[in-house]
C-alpha cells in the first residue's frame, strides 16, 4: 500500500499555512510607496489565484498523471458557474449548495463529453474536447439564452424566488454567504476585516477563506489520489497504454474516471468563481480559459503536485498586476531620468506591461519549456538541489528533512 | 490500518488550521469607514473602466481620452471646457470637495468577467470610489451590478440597452447616455417620411442585451408607422465578417435593412451590405435602404464612403452649436487634435455629473451623491436642458437624428443633423413595458 510519506505531510504543512498566510505574504510592500503597485494581497486577486489553482489542480490529474490533454476543461468551469448562479437565483445565497450543484452538474457534464472524447488518444482526443468546449460556449452564447442571458450573463435579481431564503426586505441584492446573516454577521463572501499594521494594509476577507479551505481539501485530495493505485495505473496509462491493454487491462474506466473528477474540480472551481461574484458570463466557456489552464500546469510543471497551483498563480498575478502598469506609472517610475532618457526607458518597457502583460508572459513561458521542461517546480528544484550542494560542501546542517523533497514522477 | 490513522490525523490537522484561519477574521474588527473606500488623504480616486481591446475598443479610447480631459478640468487644468458653461456651479476647479482628483484606468476587454475583475480590484486594490466606463451594454450592466454590490456609484458610459436603466437597473447606477427606446422613437417617424409608409424592414441583431431591446424597439416603433418586419437575425458579438449574414437579405423581399450594430460590427457589417450592392438594388419597386439606429462619427469614419446617406441617431453631435459643446469641442480639439466622439462626451458629462453631484451632497457617500444627482435638472453640457430622472436614473434630453454627409469637407465633417427630436417626444413612463421587471432598490454604501 502506498501512503503518506513526511515529505507529502511537510508540503501539505507548508501549502496550508501559505494559503492560510497569503494575505501577509503577498502584501509585501507599504501602502503609498511606488512598490505598492505590486501588491498582490487584495480579496479579489487571492480569491482568483486560490479558484484558479483548484482547477489547475483537478487538470492535473487528467493530464499530469494520464498525459490527455484536454483543452475542454472551461466548458466544466462555465457549468460550474451557471448551476452555482442558478442556485443562488432559485434557493438561497448560501454557498453550499451551490457548490455541491456546481459539482454535480460539471460531473455529470465530464461524464458524457468524457464518454464520446476518450474513444480516441492523443491530438484526436484534444480535438475532441476542444470542439465540445466550443459547442458549449456558442450554446451558451446565443442557443440556450433563457438558461444563460447570452452575453450579458446569468445575474442575481431582486424578484428571484430564492426559496430558502424568503423575499428580501429591504430592497437591496442580497449577497453570497455561508452562514445566513440572520443567524449571524460576518459570514458573507464580500465582508473584509481590515488590519493596520503601520503602513501596512492587510485585508481579510471571508470569501477568500472558504476559497482557500476549499483549496487545502481539493490539494489533499490530489494529493491522495497521486499516492493511490489509482494514481499508479493511471501513470501506467501515460508511460504506456498499449502494453496495458495487451497485458488485458481496460484503461478506459480510469481514464474516464479520471476525467471525470478534474471535470468536477472545474466544476467546483466554476462554482467558488460564482460564489465569490455571482455572477456566470458564457465567455467563461471560451477555449482561451481552457488554453489558459493548460498554461497554468505546464508553466508549474505537470505532474507534479504543487505545479498547477503555483503556475495559476503566477499568471492570475501577471494578468491583474502587470497589466495595470501604464505609461503614467512608468513615468512615475522613471522620473528620476532626465527627460530624454525617460521617454526612451518608458518606451523600451512599454510593450512589455499595461496591454502587453501577455507578451511577456508569453516569453516567459517559451524560457520555462526551454529551459525548464519540468516547470517552476524543476526550477526551484535545481536551486534547492544547488542550495544543498553548497552547505553539504561547508557541512552544513541536515537540511534535507526541512525541503520538499523532489516530488517523484515529474512530467517526463 | 495505520493508513487509516494518517488520514485521520490529517484531516484533524487540517481541520484544525481551518478552524483557526476561519475564526482569525473575527480578531480583527471591520473598517471605521462610514463608507466604500472613503477618501482620507488628500486626493480621491477614480476608476475608468473602458474596452481597450474588442469591437468598441476605438470608443474606449476616446472615452479614455475624454476622461482625462475632465480630470484636468476638475483639477483647475486646461481651459475648464464645460466647467464654464455647466449650469450648477458648485464646482470650483479644486478638485472634489477640495480633494485632488487622480484616476486609475482599466480594460474591460468588451467582456463582462474581465470588466468585472477590472472595476473589482479597482475597488479593492486602487480604493476607488466611483466606477464608470462601460462600452457594451452586457458590460455596463455587469459592471453596475458589481458596483452596486460593493457600494460605490457607477456614473454608465456608453450603454445604450433599454436594460440599464430598465429591468437591470439598480441604485447605484447612472446614466446620461440616452436608449434604443428613444433612438426608435425618434427615428419612426423620420423614416416613415424619409421612405414612405409602406416598407418591408430586414434586421441583423447584435446579439446582447443592447441588440435584443434595440431591435425590439425598432419592430414596435416601425410596424406602428405601418412597415413590416421581415426577418430578425442575430449575430454574435464577436463576428467580424458578415458576408453570410447579408447573403440571404438579398433574396428575403425587403427593402429596408436595419443593423443593429455598433463600432467594429458595424462599420463590418455596414461595408459587408455595401459591398454586395444592396444601396444599389431596387426591390419591390423601391430603393433599397440602409438604417443604423445608433451612429457615432468613429463609426462614420471606420465605415468611409459607406455612410454616405444613411440615416441614424446619435446622442450628441460635435458640431452643433450651444456653448457647452463649442467649450467641450474646442478644449478637447486643443489637447488630442480632432473633435471628440459622442462616447467622450457622455463620459466627460458623467465624471462632470457625479463631481458636481459630490460637491452639492457635500459627501461622497454614494447615499448622498445618489439623492443629489435624483431628479437633477442641469443645461450647457450640449444637450440641453436635461433632466436624471430619479424613478430610474436615466437622462432625458433631445435625441439628434443623423445622416451620413454626401459631401464632407474634413475627414470629421462625416454626419449632418437632420433633425433634433424634443425631449418630451421620446419620453416615456418607468412604467412603459419596455423597461419593466426591474426594481432600483435601496442605495448600497457599502462598508
Amino acid at each position: 500500500m502506498m501512503k503518506i510519506n513526511l515529505n507529502d505531510k511537510i508540503l501539505m504543512l507548508i501549502v496550508t499555512v501559505v494559503v492560510l498566510l497569503a494575505p501577509f505574504i503577498l502584501q509585501p510592500f507599504a501602502e503609498g510607496t511606488a512598490l505598492a503597485q505590486f501588491n498582490a494581497g487584495y480579496p479579489d486577486l487571492l480569491q482568483r489565484i486560490v479558484i484558479f489553482g483548484i482547477f489547475a489542480i483537478g487538470f492535473n490529474i487528467l493530464f499530469g498523471l494520464t498525459g490527455y490533454l484536454s483543452f475542454g476543461h472551461a466548458a466544466f468551469l462555465g457549468v460550474g458557474s451557471y448551476s452555482a448562479v442558478w442556485m443562488f437565483k432559485l434557493l438561497s445565497m448560501n454557498v453550499i449548495p451551490g457548490i455541491l450543484l456546481a459539482i454535480v452538474t460539471s460531473g455529470l457534464f465530464a461524464l458524457l463529453i468524457g464518454w464520446i472524447s476518450l474513444r480516441r488518444s492523443g491530438i484526436y482526443f484534444s480535438i475532441l474536447t476542444l470542439a465540445f468546449a466550443q459547442m458549449s460556449y456558442n450554446l451558451a452564447y446565443s442557443v440556450l439564452t433563457q438558461f444563460t442571458n447570452g452575453e450579458t450573463g446569468l445575474q442575481i435579481r431582486l424578484s428571484d424566488p430564492r426559496v430558502l431564503d424568503g423575499a428580501a426586505t429591504n430592497g437591496t441584492l442580497p449577497s453570497t454567504n455561508i452562514l445566513p446573516p440572520s443567524l449571524v454577521n460576518g459570514f458573507e463572501m464580500r465582508d473584509t476585516y481590515q488590519l493596520h499594521l503601520g503602513n501596512w494594509l492587510f485585508q481579510f476577507n471571508t470569501g477568500y477563506y472558504v476559497t482557500a479551505v476549499i483549496l487545502i481539501l481539493a490539494f489533499y485530495l490530489s494529493l491522495r489520489i497521486f499516492r493511490s493505485p489509482f494514481g499508479l495505473m493511471l501513470r501506467a496509462v501515460k508511460t504506456n497504454q498499449t502494453r496495458l491493454n495487451y497485458t488485458g487491462i481496460n484503461t478506459r474506466p480510469y481514464t474516464l474516471a479520471a476525467f471525470v473528477i478534474s471535470g468536477m474540480y472545474a466544476g467546483l472551481a466554476g462554482g467558488l468563481l460564482a460564489a465569490m461574484d455571482p455572477l456566470a458570463g458564457a465567455e467563461r466557456m471560451q477555449w482561451t480559459v481552457g488554453g489558459e489552464v493548460v498554461l497554468m500546469t505546464i508553466l508549474g510543471g505537470a505532474g507534479t503536485l504543487i505545479g498547477p497551483v503555483l503556475g495559476a498563480g503566477f499568471i492570475k498575478y501577471f494578468e491583474n498586476i502587470f497589466s495595470k502598469i501604464n505609461d503614467t506609472v512608468l513615468h512615475h517610475w522613471f522620473s528620476f531620468l532626465p527627460d530624454g532618457l525617460q521617454n526612451f526607458a518608458v518606451d523600451l518597457i512599454h510593450p512589455f506591461v499595461g496591454k502587453g502583460w501577455q507578451l511577456t508572459l508569453g516569453l516567459i513561458f517559451m524560457a520555462v519549456v526551454i529551459f525548464l521542461p519540468g516547470g517552476l517546480v524543476e526550477g526551484s528544484q535545481k536551486l534547492a538541489g544547488l542550495f544543498r550542494r553548497r552547505t553539504k560542501k561547508t557541512g552544513g546542517g541536515p537540511d534535507e528533512q526541512h525541503h520538499p523533497k523532489t516530488t517523484p514522477h515529474v512530467a517526463e | 490500518m495505520s493508513k487509516s490513522i494518517l488520514t485521520r490525523r490529517g484531516l484533524l490537522k487540517t481541520g484544525a488550521i481551518a478552524g483557526a484561519g476561519l475564526a482569525m477574521p473575527l480578531v480583527f474588527s471591520k473598517g471605521a469607514a462610514a463608507y466604500t473606500n472613503e477618501p482620507k488623504g488628500g486626493s480621491v480616486t477614480l476608476g475608468f473602466n473602458v474596452p481597450q481591446s474588442g469591437p468598441y475598443a476605438d470608443e474606449g479610447g476616446d472615452e479614455l481620452r475624454a476622461y482625462k480631459l475632465a480630470v484636468e478640468h476638475l483639477n483647475g487644468g486646461g481651459d475648464g471646457g464645460m466647467l464654464n458653461t455647466f449650469s450648477s456651479k458648485a464646482l470650483k476647479g479644486n478638485g472634489i470637495l477640495g480633494k485632488k482628483v487622480q484616476f486609475v484606468t482599466g480594460d474591460t476587454q468588451t467582456k463582462s468577467d474581465a470588466a468585472r475583475a477590472s472595476a473589482k480590484s479597482m475597488i479593492e486594490k486602487d480604493g476607488a470610489i466611483m466606477i464608470t466606463g462601460g462600452s457594451s451594454s452586457g458590460v455596463a450592466i455587469a459592471t453596475q451590478g458589481l458596483c452596486q454590490d460593493a457600494g460605490v456609484i457607477f456614473m454608465a458610459g456608453l450603454t445604450h440597452s433599454n436594460d440599464t436603466t430598465g429591468k437591470d437597473k439598480k441604485a447605484n447606477g447612472f446614466r446620461h447616455f440616452f436608449n434604443a427606446y428613444m433612438s426608435a422613437a425618434a427615428l419612426g417617424p423620420v423614416l416613415s417620411s424619409a421612405y414612405g409608409k409602406d416598407r418591408k424592414f430586414y434586421m441583423l441583431t447584435a446579439d446582447y442585451t443592447w441588440g435584443w431591446t434595440q431591435a425590439a424597439s425598432m419592430k414596435a416603433f416601425l410596424e406602428h408607422e405601418g412597415w413590416t418586419m421581415v426577418k430578425d437575425v442575430r449575430t454574435p458579438l464577436a463576428t467580424t465578417d458578415f458576408s453570410s449574414y447579408i447573403a440571404p437579405v438579398l433574396n428575403s423581399g425587403a427593402d429596408v435593412l436595419i443593423l443593429n450594430h455598433y463600432g467594429g460590427n458595424m462599420v463590418n457589417s455596414l461595408t459587408n451590405a455595401v459591398n454586395f450592392g444592396l444601396r444599389d438594388k431596387t426591390v419591390n419597386g423601391k430603393n433599397f435602404e440602409i438604417v443604423v439606429p445608433l451612429y457615432s462619427r468613429l463609426m462614420a469614419k471606420g465605415a468611409g464612403a459607406n455612410v454616405k446617406g444613411i440615416l441614424g441617431s446619435t446622442n450628441w453631435h460635435w458640431s452643433l452649436q450651444d456653448a457647452g459643446t463649442k467649450a467641450f469641442v474646442k478644449s478637447f480639439g486643443t489637447k488630442y487634435g480632432f473633435p471628440p466622439s459622442q462616447a467622450a462626451h457622455t463620459v466627460y458629462c458623467q465624471t462632470l455629473l457625479y463631481a458636481d453631484a459630490c460637491e452639492r451632497a457635500g459627501t461622497f457617500n454614494p447615499c448622498g451623491v445618489g439623492e443629489a444627482l435624483q431628479g437633477f435638472q442641469f443645461d450647457g453640457l450640449g444637450n440641453g436642458p436635461v433632466l436624471y430622472r430619479a424613478a430610474d436614473h436615466q437622462c432625458f434630453k433631445d435625441v439628434l437624428v443623423v445622416r451620413g454627409k454626401e459631401n464632407p469637407s474634413s475627414e470629421f465633417d462625416l454626419l449632418e443633423v437632420v433633425q433634433k427630436t424634443p425631449v418630451d417626444k421620446v419620453t416615456y413612463k418607468p412604467d412603459n413595458p419596455f423597461f419593466k421587471g426591474g426594481a432600483l432598490g435601496q442605495c448600497n454604501p457599502g462598508a
